[in-house]
């Protein structure tokens, strides 16, 4: 059990502090369970995507999501891999309250050799009135091959 | 500067967000490129590294909605009802672009397809499909930008 903890610990860790965009976002690691994650990205004022309303921008809730539906994948698969978004759809059900904290979670419910399949809502007050909601393919070890740093560099012919 | 891009300008001075992001755009007649300078704090996968895959989601949708309020003539901003994000290519630490275009614009909703791309226009990084409720006008508002 201990070991499971430690491993949630460890995927949170390195998807929150670990990555810059999450960081400067503010997302945090609410809970998670396997193949299960919630997370949250605190009202901040420099979010705001109609300034006549105040409300936080699509496209934060639009991140949150994807970061969310990537550590549950995190959790339902053994060793870490890296992953890739392959598809995200997204629908909007309502403009999230000015003010509000945004949450988001999870579930990656089908793992194959190949991709995960994940299925998320966000929220501010309650999971059954959601903001919006997140259907989402992620391949797995999509770095395959790749050495660290290997963006810096061209790819090879252009494919 | 002409009397529009100026418009453009201060419209994205004015959402904290696209601040945030760090989103500038030009504009050829009534078409915008929306443009996304490389910076450290857009990064998702630090190894590679990679752009987040929610900032490239994110900087597509607000080309979307930008490009409407130009073309269309907004009582109000428009609202995004959905998105379908395709994922092709790995967001390399560099300067991305977008184009939205817009296929149909009915009475209330909008249908608009954005492509974003790095150094190779015809090597698109990741595009965009999306639903958008509008609330076109014929007269004159705030943003008539074209």
């Amino acid at each position: 059990m201990s070991e499971h903890l430690d491993r949630m610990r460890e995927i949170s860790g390195a998807m929150n502090q670990g990555s810059p965009q999450a960081r400067a976002l503010g997302f945090e690691t609410v809970s998670m369970d396997h193949g299960v994650a919630v997370l949250r990205v605190p009202y901040d004022a420099k979010l705001i995507g109609d300034p006549d309303t105040g409300v936080v921008a699509g496209g934060v809730v639009t991140t949150l999501l994807d970061h969310c539906c990537g550590q549950a994948v995190h959790t339902a698969i053994d060793n870490f891999k890296f992953i890739a978004t392959l598809d995200l759809r997204i629908d909007y059900m309502r403009a999230a309250e000015p003010g509000k904290d945004i949450f988001a979670r999870a579930h990656c419910f089908k793992v194959t050799r190949n991709v995960a399949f994940v299925r998320a809502v966000a929220y501010d007050n309650d999971p059954d009135d959601p903001v919006a909601s997140a259907t989402a393919a992620f391949m797995l070890d999509s770095s395959k091959g790749k050495r660290a740093g290997a963006n810096f560099k061209r790819p090879k012919a252009a494919s | 500067m002409s009397d529009s891009a100026e418009q453009l300008t201060a419209l994205l001075e004015r959402i904290p967000y696209a601040r945030f992001l760090g989103v500038r755009a030009e504009l050829a007649g009534d078409e915008m490129t929306a443009i996304l300078p490389f910076s450290d704090h857009l990064i998702g996968n630090p190894t590679l590294p990679a752009i987040h895959g929610g900032v490239l989601g994110a900087f597509m949708e607000m080309t979307a909605l930008i490009q409407l309020s130009i073309k269309e003539g907004q009582a109000r901003q428009p609202r995004v009802i959905d998105v379908s994000i395709e994922y092709l290519r790995s967001g390399r630490p560099l300067t991305t672009y977008a184009r939205a275009q817009i296929k149909k614009v009915g009475r209330r909703i909008a249908n608009v397809h954005v492509e974003a791309w790095q150094e190779q226009r015809d090597a698109p990084i990741a595009a965009l499909r999306g639903h958008f409720l509008v609330t076109p006008t014929d007269e004159a508002v705030e943003l008539p930008l074209a």
